[in-house]
């Protein structure tokens, strides 16, 4: 047996070369016992990158299985292939996943935002659907005052949003929604978790398996360079002062080049001459190959000569562990090489035949005559080793808060003004949110609504996840992102049909965070279960750490429905005055983990809220139900600020800004209890004032309790929130509120430098 | 009647507008590759938004190399209706065949919002079936549209009534709070000096169905349909 060379300047393995790998000594042990003999330095490399958490998910896996992952509508189940594709009907799917880019963000926001958003339009691709719209999950240190780590943030923030910006806009896809917070725990690390949709025909689903035996291997896209080398492992290890320096792992987006790409591989999957496809992300060339084989039972052969490449020299480690983007590995079918040779040429993409499917099973990659790689490819790919971490539960705060009262009238408007809370349009309006001609409900209400014209489907889309209730609670904080992801669906009208979701935490091998990583998946595991929405699939982006420790445990949950009518789309502002505002759910008094507390008081503690999910569904199914009988005029769920916030926001998220007389009668509850706390399962809606009454009596018969907020007043510029309770009132300006609101990112970005 | 979009590598509106043309107007619509050199037997052609050769040059400077752009300046010249928008305006600028030049917003941010426009001369074939004053609300979304030009242009565009419409509020009042971008006189859109080619930043084929927020786009392409209705007849 020929045993692969090593090439000058490949250094000598060392105990110290293998540590530089994030190889311990065990996974070392095992490589050796794979390959029968030591490895060569591209062969350690190689992996070393599919065996990091961000390929393996070594730490991850078995909390990932406690996930539901199978029902009547998943057509390619979590796991199986790039991205989860789920039946929506009629012979049309989606395709959908949510990926993180955090760490290379950290280092280079623009590229690193940039290149997140083409890695998961390419996911979506290659399942042989069209993109058709992307949202986004971004959180970042607090981007208020002077402090030189709020400049960072700042520059962190704008960064990002602008990669996003670039890339997404350039491509042609509408970025319609997401979500946007600011905490310290985020300083330094920041997340951005983008999401893409796309849509195909049942029989479009393209496959990633390297299939039949002698089929040619081709290589399309962008020539490979330098950037972006070891990637995944990059990802895969906490970010430190020293993480600057690793400004080479973060790699350069061309949304052209993948827009041609995107093009040139929708017209090819239309031709019968693919047998397999992958996009090239983490670990490119090589977790593209071993993968294919892997999945296809096969071998794949391959010859770096024959890559295209942007620079001279490139040495085959190099070649293998290059993240340069915008780049596909195809399997085609034998005797069909030049369909995909004419439409490439067409597309003006880099094209070549790099090698071949065989039937040994090993991935093996050839610089012309020399083997410089070989290794069994299943092993590779699917036998990294799996670790049971150790858990180790953080202290619950258990001590009741002792709540500081505060003058009412200001503490709305400084709610509003939260970056967190505020309206996020300084971000959603450098986001072309309208291309693609489907987007029914603009950024800024409960969730993305877009019509799919060729399937004729309208779909409703949302990400959630309250992170402070997740650091007080990784569980009930879990289970609350996956409820409010379902309330927010169903405040647009839509039924919720499945999951993707990115795991955001610390270092795994720190047991508390461990811990908070496993009771946030078995959190959101209870929750798909109660919505039926099984997850489809996802990411996980251990490692965010800053000197001061893990951010707060971020499970960030993206959930799709579907809405069946187009009059059942419903959106979160009110629509005319005299209608009637109605809360339906309890009035709740749970302070622990508010935004109240945060924001008035400086405070991230308490118990968080619990949520109850048959409580909370009959909630849904009761608001859907009302929605079908054309009775509600807006629908807007309680989150952070609670009742007081989402008051507001149906004031003024609209065109027209309306006011509100709000009379809640005798609570017995102190003011900032009634109008901030954060209580689930509570959404406020507007009806016509007739069919009050009537909705209230359904709402009981239901079982969901219902209760007379007001009524909406006429939105001129003097109208005014008005809310009594108690024998007390508070009046705000609706046109003062807004311009707080509205205005608040932008204060913070465009008057500070 | 037929209309050609034409498709540049990048171009990324060109689905847009093939809907709005050929499913909302009922238009017998083809795409046109930005390698072909003929566009015989088209009515109408439109230069679609997006970011053509990702316009990492100037925008639309590289596009108007296109091998299909001698055909459209041929077109053009003939008196063929020709329409860009967004990227595609930018395309048309660069080529000469609109007289200015678009530049980055002076926010330096890509701005995308539902914006509106006051309609300023209607004796066009994109206009025509609205009046003077009327305020029309259609969609931006753009890097680049900040109208210039130079003062001598500018003064031939005002002579000629070349400039089609201007941003304005929702009153119809033109003033620079209503500026998006920081247009040269808040200028959105301009034909040339013969009144057969019509470029402007804002997006009326997303501006063609009620449900999508508004219909307002419409009027450009019943105006292009009523124009060529009436050259038939004639």
């Amino acid at each position: 047996m020929k045993t692969p060379v090593s090439l000058p300047p490949d250094p000598e393995i060392t105990p110290a070369v293998i540590a530089k790998h994030g190889i311990t000594p065990d996974e070392y042990e095992r490589i050796q016992k794979i390959l029968g003999r030591k490895p060569n330095f591209t062969e350690l490399g190689i992996f070393s990158v599919m065996w990091s958490e961000h390929c393996s998910y070594k730490n991850s896996k078995p909390e990932l299985r406690k996930f539901p992952t199978t029902g009547e509508g998943v057509l390619v189940k979590a796991g199986e292939e790039n991205a989860g594709v789920i039946d929506i009907g009629d012979g049309w799917a989606v395709a959908f996943k949510m990926e993180s880019h955090n760490h290379p963000s950290a280092i280079e926001p623009f590229q690193g935002a940039a290149t997140g958003v083409g890695g998961i339009i390419r996911d979506i691709f290659t399942m042989g659907a069209r993109p058709v719209f992307n949202l986004n999950s971004l959180r970042f240190g607090s981007i208020t005052g002077d402090a030189p780590n709020v400049k960072t943030n700042r520059r962190l923030f704008a960064g990002v949003v602008s990669g996003i910006a670039h890339y997404g806009n350039c491509i042609g896809l509408p970025t319609i929604g997401g979500e946007v917070y600011f905490d310290e725990t985020y300083e330094g690390n920041p997340l951005v978790n983008v999401f893409c949709l796309g849509v195909l025909k049942h029989e479009q689903i393209a496959r990633g398996a390297a299939k039949g035996i002698g089929n040619p291997v081709f290589y399309v896209g962008a020539e490979t360079g330098r950037d972006g080398l070891a990637g995944a492992a990059f990802a895969s290890r906490e970010l430190t002062e020293e993480s600057k320096q690793d400004r080479p792992a973060v790699q350069v987006g061309d949304p052209f080049k993948e827009k041609l790409l995107l093009e040139a591989c929708l017209e090819l999957l239309e031709t019968d001459a693919v047998a397999g496809i992958q996009d090239m992300g983490a670990a490119g060339l090589t977790c593209s190959t071993c993968e294919t084989a892997s999945r296809g039972g096969t071998g794949v052969e391959i010859d770096l000569n024959k890559v295209p490449k942007r620079e001279v020299g490139m040495t085959p480690y190099e070649v293998m562990l290059s993240e340069s983007q915008e780049r596909m590995l195809i399997i085609v079918e034998k005797g069909k090489e030049q369909i995909v040779k004419d439409i490439f040429e067409k597309w003006d993409l880099p094209h070549a035949e790099v090698g071949v499917v065989n039937d040994d099973g090993m991935m093996r990659v050839m610089a012309g005559d020399v083997m410089v790689a070989e290794i069994p490819a299943r092993q590779l790919a699917d036998e990294a080793p799996i670790y049971n971490r150790e858990v180790q539960a953080k202290a619950r705060p258990i001590a009741p808060i002792w709540l500081l009262s505060t003058y009412i009238p200001d503490a709305l408007p400084r709610l509003l003004a939260d970056p967190s809370i505020a309206s996020k349009n300084w971000v959603y309006r450098q986001y072309d949110h309208m291309v693609r001609d489907g987007t029914m409900v603009l950024p800024g209400s409960d969730s993305a609504v877009f019509i799919i014209r060729e399937a004729n489907k309208i779909l409703a889309a949302t990400s959630d996840c309250n992170a402070i209730y997740c650091s007080l609670d990784p569980r009930e904080g879990a289970r609350i992102a996956i409820a409010e992801a379902a309330r927010n669906l169903a405040c647009s009208g839509a039924v919720p049909l499945a999951v993707t979701d990115n795991l955001n935490f610390g270092n795994p091998h720190k047991p508390e965070n461990f811990w908070q990583l496993r009771e946030s998946v078995e959190g959101l595991a209870e929750g798909c279960r109660a919505f039926d929405t099984p997850v489809t699939g996802g990411n996980v982006s251990l490692y965010n750490e800053n000197p001061a420790g893990a951010i707060d445990p971020t499970p960030t949950v993206g959930m799709v429905g579907l809405i069946e009518d187009e009059s059942h789309v419903t959106t979160s502002f009110f629509k005319k005055a005299g209608d009637a505002i109605l809360l339906l759910g309890e009035i709740g008094d749970e302070m622990g983990g508010s935004h109240y507390l945060k924001v008035i008081h400086h405070r991230k503690e308490g118990v968080p809220p619990r949520v109850d999910f048959a409580k909370e569904r009959l909630l849904h199914d009761t608001l859907r139900s009302l929605i079908r009988q054309g009775l509600v005029k807006s629908a807007h769920d309680c989150s952070e600020g609670g009742l007081g916030v989402a008051l507001a926001e149906s004031c003024m998220c609209g065109p027209k800004k309306f006011g509100a007389e709000i009379n809640f009668g005798t609570t017995g509850l102190a003011p900032e209890v009634l109008l901030f706390n954060e209580t689930q399962s509570r959404i406020v809606i507007s009806v016509p004032s007739e069919q009050a009454a009537a909705v209230m009596v359904g709402a009981k018969t239901a079982g969901v309790p219902a209760r007379l907020l007001g009524f909406v007043v006429d939105a001129s510029p003097e109208a005014a929130l008005t809310i009594a309770a108690d024998g007390a009132e508070v009046r705000w300006e609706v046109a003062a509120l807004h311009k707080t609101w509205y205005g608040a990112i932008a204060e913070c970005m465009e008057s500070a430098e | 009647m037929k209309a050609a979009v034409i498709r540049f590598p990048g171009s990324n509106c060109d689905q847009d507008c093939h809907y709005a043309l050929q499913d909302v107007f009922g238009i017998e619509t083809d795409y046109v590759w930005h390698k072909d050199t003929s566009i015989k037997g088209y009515d109408l052609v439109v230069l679609p938004g997006g970011f053509s050769y990702g316009d990492y040059l100037r925008c639309g400077a590289i596009a108007r190399f296109s091998p299909i752009m001698k055909a459209v300046t041929d077109y053009a010249q003939n008196g063929g209706i020709l329409i860009g928008i967004c990227n595609g305006f930018q395309v048309l600028t660069e080529s000469r065949l609109l007289p200015g030049a678009l530049v980055r917003n002076r926010s330096l941010h890509f701005i995308c919002e539902h914006r509106f426009l006051r309609v300023e001369a209607t004796d066009n074939p994109f206009l025509n079936a609205s009046t003077p004053g009327t305020v029309l609300n259609i969609p931006i979304a753009h890097g680049e549209g900040n109208y210039t030009a130079d003062e001598a242009t500018l003064a031939e565009l005002t002579a000629n009534r070349q400039i089609l419409v201007r941003y304005c509020d929702a009153d119809g009042c033109v003033s620079d709070a209503s500026n998006p971008n920081g247009s040269l006189q808040n200028i959105a859109g301009i034909c040339n000096a013969t009144r057969n080619v019509f470029g402007l930043m804002p997006h009326p084929e997303r501006a063609c169905e009620e449900r999508l927020g508004s219909e307002d786009g419409n009027i450009i392409f019943q105006s292009i349909l009523n124009h060529l209705g009436v050259s038939a007849v004639a």
